[in-house]
């Protein structure tokens, strides 16, 4: 056992992790975008970032037709060819969950997850009984996943403690029935310092994911973010032997910033990690610019935006 | 393909028109040496020949002499000053719209990788002509009083490590304080110089105010013997650095000399870990180690020694080495056989008293000369590689209990050009800056260069600065008769 739980055993351990300096990690991320990836190391890692795209839709106007749409790009992104891969998961509001997962296992979609956003998602602020509600509710719809937040305010104001507890709760309640991923909004926490620091809480608590952001704040899943949280993963691998996976989301829209995340993957957390169990990218338009790349790379040309679906 | 294996990405050569041989370039044109004789340059990275380029012997580097001379009393020395200002901005411009040029040519002839080419050493080159291009008309300003003067005609030698970026330190302020100059690049680096030979007439700079004679070292010998030379800037070994000074004693010649190092990298146990591993990694294998302010003395403080090793050979398994055209290359070619044999003799005896060296796997191409990104632990400061500048990728560790050992460590050598320390502590870090003997030291980053800071060393490591207002000092005088 690394921490106890207890508020002091956390602070310890959290004061202990060595300081994000932020200039360097800028210019590591920053550096490690100039990698020219071309030919076939690409059509590789169109086809990886495809398989790790959690397709998303968290909007006030989404309908059970909408989520249906999303679920048919989800099990064929593109209908013409089928050698592209079926994405990683399907993630959804509470309400949507037993829509998607039918609509999925009837398409022949049974392996792709359906990922819930709860515990008041984004902003969190709800008292703990209807965090477990929301969870609770999601699970017996069928998630196979659960995207929760943790409470920013409590991380800014030192209680770690409290935001520790949370996460712990809620894995519980998951159990074996569902993955957890825990969104820490990094656009609030700001500093890379806080970054590092509640991705190590979110580990401790029993995190299967750790996630950048809701989408609903900017900046989201900004490269030297992803650095430092891909650090932790890595290290924290290390010193416990578990390996959690790390999930970007929020402003990933076009081929050339995926495949900048796998490179940040290979060359920080390593090769293991570029694997839809351990990666995954939430977004929504990135996939239709993921599959015009890769009718580009197949044809040689470009195709009109009309080639590919819009759902 | 299985996993993530990065695909050859490498640059066109196409835009690079290497003549098949070249010329000196002497009063605006390319003339033939006198006595015809010329040497090949090759690309480290494959031996294959890349030009022919013209020997200057006496002969020559007396005419080019001659016409720097007669350029700076006709034309340069008489120039209104924002006149001067515009043919640097000129260059400057061009410098930067033929950049892919420059940045490939460089890559072939030294080896370094084209990205590093292309995203430090050319943008670096162009920006120095930048800055001291607006300096040309605020002279008064230089701290030297009213009206300072150029110190005429300026003999300038340079090294191979960064042939364009180090042709810019030396011939951006001397134009702009108003002297003229006769330059010698590197034996093996003669390429980048040549091609800014043409961007000098491409920017209608007046016929002699830059002349470039390139040749091996008896060719800097008989530059810096000159008699109607005014002044020496030289950036190289400290051996040749030495010779220059004992034989322009006796003359009325000044001199800036930059020279070898031996930096101390300082890392403290509240150091930002993983960027203090990447700086480890940028300390020394940027440019393959072929920096003089290289961080080639890494000293960890023991207590989190074992942790930050770990990480840097993790770090350094990530190296990718080789093709230097390719834009994923961290790590190109060392640049010559020569110097290649250098850095085997120098590592060889980190063997023989007894560190333990550490490279990753790596494969080397088979043609060109290659040394694998190297590091000894275990090494004490009596150790050659703890002393001698190895100008390669090769790394030395040692360690410090607390942070007086660490400087009286850092200090205890015959350089003092650089030193890196890393400290989250703002506090720690000023402390220790103050108390280490090096004439740059930067603080949670390395090897950061900008035109307005200036660069230099204590101890054997030169004399004077380079770069900033105290670099550009250096290439005037208050003394009204100085260069008559």
């Amino acid at each position: 056992m690394i921490v106890d739980g207890s508020e002091g055993s956390l602070k310890k351990f959290l004061a202990d992790l060595a300081p994000v300096d932020q200039v360097g990690a800028d210019s590591r991320a920053a550096m490690l975008a100039t990698r020219s990836i071309k030919t076939t190391s690409k059509a590789w890692a169109i086809d990886m970032a495809i398989s790790m795209v959690d397709l998303t839709t968290l909007e006030g106007a989404d309908s059970p037709g909408k989520v249906k749409a999303l679920c048919s790009k989800a099990v064929r992104p593109d209908p013409t060819d089928p050698t592209v891969p079926m994405v990683g998961a399907i993630c959804v509001y509470n309400d949507m969950v037993k829509i998607a997962r039918t609509e999925l296992n009837t398409l022949g979609g049974k392996d792709i997850a359906v990922a819930a956003v709860a515990t008041a998602f984004p902003s969190g602020r709800a008292s703990l009984a209807v965090k477990k509600l929301d969870t609770q509710d999601a699970l017996n719809a069928g998630a196979n996943e659960i995207d929760m937040v943790i409470d920013r305010g409590a991380f800014l104001s030192g209680r770690v403690g409290e935001v520790f507890e949370e996460i712990k709760i809620i894995k519980q309640l998951c159990g074996d029935k569902a993955h957890l991923k825990v969104i820490l909004e990094t656009g609030e926490l700001v500093t890379y310092d806080n970054v590092r620091k509640a991705s190590y809480l979110a580990m401790l608590a029993g995190a299967d994911f750790i996630k950048t952001s809701t989408g609903k704040v900017t900046p989201a899943a900004t490269a030297p973010v992803v650095l430092v949280m891909l650090e932790a993963v890595r290290d924290y691998f290390i010193l416990t032997g578990n390996k959690i996976g790390v999930k970007p989301a929020g402003g990933i829209r076009t081929t050339k910033d995926a495949i900048k995340q796998l490179v940040l993957v290979n060359e920080t957390a390593g090769p293991e990690w570029l694997n839809p169990s351990l990666f995954r990218i939430g977004a929504s338009a990135l996939l239709n610019d993921l599959l015009m790349q890769r009718i580009k790379l197949r044809t040689g040309h470009y195709a009109s935006a009309n080639y590919v679906t819009m759902d | 393909m299985s996993g993530f294996e990065y695909a050859n990405a490498p640059e066109s050569k196409a835009i690079a028109n290497i003549d098949n041989s070249y010329g000196l370039f002497i009063g605006g044109k390319f003339v033939n040496p006198k006595k015809g004789k010329s040497f090949n340059t090759i690309n480290p990275a494959t031996e294959e020949i890349l030009s022919k380029i013209g020997y200057a012997d006496r002969l020559d580097v007396d005419l080019a002499v001659k016409s720097a001379r007669t350029a700076f009393t006709k034309i340069w020395s008489k120039m209104p000053a924002k006149e001067r200002g515009k043919y640097l901005y000129r260059i400057a411009r061009i410098m930067q719209e033929r950049a892919r040029e420059f940045a490939v040519v460089e890559t072939l002839d030294n080896g370094k990788p084209i990205r590093e080419s292309r995203d430090t050493d050319i943008p670096l080159a162009a920006a120095h002509f930048f800055y001291h291009a607006g300096w040309a008309d605020k002279l008064d300003y230089v701290g030297l009083g009213n009206k300072p003067k150029p110190v005429g005609v300026v003999g300038q030698i340079i090294p191979w490590n960064f042939p364009l970026l180090m042709l810019a330190w030396k011939i951006a302020p001397a134009l702009a304080a108003g002297n003229t100059v006769v330059l010698k690049p590197a034996e093996t680096t003669p390429l980048t110089a040549l091609l800014f030979a043409q961007v000098c007439q491409q920017a209608g700079l007046p016929d002699g105010v830059v002349n470039i004679i390139t040749g091996d070292g008896v060719t800097g010998a008989a530059l810096v013997n000159h008699p109607d030379i005014n002044k020496i800037a030289f950036t190289g070994s400290t051996e040749v650095g030495k010779a220059i000074a004992r034989s322009i004693s006796a003359t009325k010649k000044s001199a800036t000399l930059e020279l070898g190092g031996k930096a101390a990298n300082l890392v403290f146990d509240d150091a930002a870990i993983d960027e203090a591993v990447e700086g480890i990694v940028n300390g020394i294998f940027f440019n393959q180690g072929h920096v003089c302010c290289a961080g080639s003395r890494l000293l960890l403080q023991e207590n989190i020694a074992d942790e930050v090793l770990e990480k840097l050979k993790k770090r350094m398994s990530l190296i990718r080495v080789g093709d230097p055209m390719d834009k994923n290359t961290d790590l190109g070619a060392i640049n010559s056989a020569e110097q290649l044999k250098r850095i085997q003799e120098i590592s060889n005896t980190g063997d023989a008293e007894g560190a333990n060296r550490w490279s990753p796997e790596c494969k080397l191409p088979s043609k060109g000369f290659w040394y694998p990104p190297t590091i000894f632990t275990g090494v004490s400061q009596s150790h050659r590689i703890a002393r001698e500048e190895i100008f390669g990728p090769v790394l030395s560790v040692l360690t410090f209990r607390t942070p007086a050992e660490g400087i009286e460590k850092a200090n205890n050598t015959m350089y003092g050009l650089s030193a890196g320390i890393w400290s989250d502590k703002g506090s720690k870090v000023l402390w220790a800056a103050k108390q280490l003997k090096a004439g740059v030291i930067w603080s949670n980053t390395f090897n950061k260069f900008d035109p307005a800071s200036p660069f230099g060393g204590y101890k054997e490591s030169g004399w004077g600065r380079e770069g900033g207002r105290h670099g550009l000092a250096g290439y005037l005088t208050s003394d009204v008769k100085a260069s008559k």
